[in-house]
Parts: structure tokens; sequence; C-alpha cells
């Protein structure tokens, strides 16, 4: 069954902060609008680290021309939750 | 948490928000195994490099080589060589496909009428003592004619040990006949007497690049940050080397672990088929490399490091800036 969307906000939350490795900040509050390029300062190939992790956890594949629209935590689980079987 | 937003005034977040997103991906090809010029110290021939492939000269081939680049998601391509110049439909099958620059060392005019906008870096190893001595001619004398005032060209300035206290000297010869430089330091692959770096030496060149900076401000392209990474070697406390090198061949990139790296970046053999294991020599010990791309490219690479504190983003931010200049992402 698919999951709901607060919880696939939750684990991409989890999988950020530890691909990236990011402290002091939580899954619960970590800002789901924060701009990961502009504000916390990731790149492209962080967010293919991101992605790899994403694309085996739900099965699903992110394409790459996608990414600039991966711009937050909330765009990125809308993105996930919509291409997720279910 | 850092943010780069906590760590910047509005100024520099602007600065910050112009390269964030500019996502450049680099492949440097070789366009010839052949040159007009013997200079002691290049690492194409000194490493047989010219060896490595018989080079296609297909025009037709170069072609479909370059759309099958551009499809892997390249979008800037570094021409060297041997002597991109001696081969002007190669270069143009890359310009009319690819953002490009040439690196040359400026004794043949790339024509402006059929390369109106491309980015022209001519090598310079010193003044002409020097330039006489390693490359057999004083080569300023004619790249200087052929360039003067080109808004699309700079000086990629080599500096050796032996320039030091004459760096000024060198840097004013290229304001004055209007054009830009950019600075790196020879990595003396040949181990060409005298001209091997010692410290003493390093931080003297780095107080030399420094000044140089300060007083032609609008015709060096550099960073003081560069300046102390190139000569130092150290970054965040790290030390560059083979485990640190972000320029290599991706596909020949078999480090673990992996280190923040160049993503995509090949080093292509003029047969188009063989690669080089990074953007210099495969024969060349990396603790002493000095190639400045590569350590460019290592700042460039490791940004989120440098969240540690404002000093550490801003200096992130010239590197990146000077990066962007040189291949006019940014305007000069």
């Amino acid at each position: 069954m698919k999951p709901d969307i607060k919880a696939v906000e939750q684990r991409v939350a989890e999988i950020i902060i530890s691909e990236l490795k990011l402290e002091d900040v939580t899954a619960d509050s970590f800002d789901r609008g924060l701009d990961l390029v502009d504000e916390l300062g990731i790149d492209s190939m962080d967010l293919t680290a991101v992605v790899l992790v994403l694309q085996d956890e739900y099965g699903i594949t992110i394409d790459e021309d996608d990414y600039p629209k991966l711009k937050n935590l909330r765009l990125i689980a809308e993105y996930v939750h919509a291409r997720m079987a279910g | 948490m850092n943010t780069v937003r906590s760590l910047l005034d509005d100024e520099w977040y602007e600065r910050y928000k112009r390269i964030s997103r500019l996502n450049i991906r680099s492949s440097i090809y070789d366009v010839t195994d052949r040159c007009n010029l013997r200079c002691k110290g290049c690492f194409f021939f000194s490493s047989d490099e010219h060896k490595a492939a018989r080079e296609e000269k297909d025009p037709a081939r170069w072609v479909e080589f370059i759309e099958r680049e551009r499809e892997r998601g390249v979008n800037l391509a570094i021409l060297i060589g041997g002597e991109p110049t001696l081969y002007m439909d190669r270069i143009e099958a890359f310009y009319k496909r690819l953002p490009t620059y040439c690196a040359t060392n400026g004794q043949i005019k790339v024509p402006r009428d059929r390369f109106p906008d491309m980015m022209v870096g001519i090598s310079l190893w010193g003044d002409p003592e020097t330039e006489k001595k390693l490359r057999g001619r004083d080569t300023f004398a004619v790249s200087s004619k052929n360039y003067a005032g080109d808004p699309y060209t700079y000086y990629l300035y080599t500096i050796t040990p032996r320039q030091l206290g004459r760096l000024g000297e060198v840097v004013k010869r290229i304001d004055d006949v209007g054009l830009k430089v950019h600075m790196q330091l020879l990595s003396n692959d040949e181990g060409v007497d005298g001209f091997s770096w010692t410290e003493a030496q390093l931080a003297q060149v780095r107080d030399e690049m420094d000044a140089a900076l300060e007083r032609y401000p609008r015709s060096v392209i550099s960073s003081r940050y560069y300046h102390e990474v190139l000569t130092t070697r150290i970054m965040m406390g790290r030390r560059f080397g083979w485990q640190e090198c972000p320029s290599v061949t991706e596909p020949m990139d078999t480090r673990s672990p992996q280190p923040r790296r160049l993503i995509r970046f090949i080093r292509w053999a003029a047969d188009l088929k063989t690669m080089h294991r990074c953007c210099t020599s495969a024969t060349r010990d990396c603790t002493t490399c000095m190639d400045g791309a590569a350590h460019m490219s290592w700042v460039m690479v490791n940004k989120r490091e440098h969240l540690r504190s404002t000093q550490d983003l801003q200096n992130w931010i010239t590197v990146y800036e000077m990066f962007a200049k040189l291949y006019r992402f940014l305007p000069w």
C-alpha cells in the first residue's frame, strides 16, 4: 500500500540528513520548504547521492532532467509520491 | 545547522545565487597529437601522451563524437592538444555544438570571423628569458600581437620558480596589451634543473600572486583563496593528492572511498576512443601536481565543506566565480 505523503516527507528528510551527513537537524525539525541549493548548499553530486537511495528504496526512476524540480524536501516528497506504485 | 543564507549578507548571497545553479559539466579533448612548439615541461609530450592513440582524421567522425558528448551531458568542451589551432575544422566542430574553450600557444590566430566569441586561453611560461629557455622562443611577442585587446582571450600564465620577482612585470606586459591573465604553477614533469618548487618559493609566489591580483584587479582573473590552496596544496585541512583530485576520468576512477569529483568528466585522446587518466599526465606524481584547474575544481566540488563559516563560504564563492569568469559563464 502506498504510504501517505507525510511519511514520504519524513523518510526523504532522513535520507537527506544521512547522505549529506547533516548535523544539528532532525527529520522532524527539517524545514520542508528549505531550498536545497540556495540555502543548504547542495550540488548535483549531493543530489545524485540522495536520488540513488530514493530510487532503490521506492523502486522509482528519477530522470536527471527533473533535478531542477527537486528544489526542497516537500517537492522531492511530492515527486516521489506521485511516481510510486500503489 | 549552517545555511548559505545564515552565513552571507545580501551582497554575498546574491553572488552565491549567480553561480549556485550553473551546473557546469566539462570534459577535455586532445584535438591533435601535433604541436608547433616543443616546450620543456609540457606534460603531453614528456609523458608520451602524443603516442597514446592515432588521431582521428575524418571530420564526420569528430562531429558524431561531439554529438555523443553533448548527449552525455557535457556543457563545456575544453580543447587542448598538441596545438588545437593546427586543426581549425575540429575546433569548429566543437564550437558549433558546445560552449568551447580553446587552449593554445597563441602562435596561430583563431579567426574571429569564424569563432566570434570562443574563449581562448594562451599559454605563457614567463618573461622572454624563461620562454626562450623552456619553449625555444618568446611566444608572447607573437601571441600578444595576434590577440591584443581580444575580449574573449586570456593568458594562462604557468609560473616557474625562476619567475620569482618577475611576476609583476609579466602581468604588466599582459595588462599593457589589454588582455586578462590567470595564473597557475609549473609542475616540472621533466625535472628541468631549477624549476621544481621549494616550500619557501611557494610562499613567495603566493605573495606575488596576491600582489598582482591587488595591483591589476581588472586584468588578473584570480582569487586569494585559490592562491592559498594552490601554493599550500591544502584545503580545509586536507592535502591535495590522488585520493582528493576531482579531475579524474570518470570511467577510470576506481578510487575507494570515492572523493567528491567532477561529474561525467573524461579526458579524451585524439582518436576519440582512448581516455587519459586525468586532466594532466598520468605519469605525474599527484603529490607534486600544481595544475590550476585541478585545484580550483577541488575547491568547487567541496562546497558544503566551506559552509563552516562566513569566511570559508566567501572563499569558495571567489574560486567558483573565478572559474565561471575563465569560461565566460560570468562576465568579466
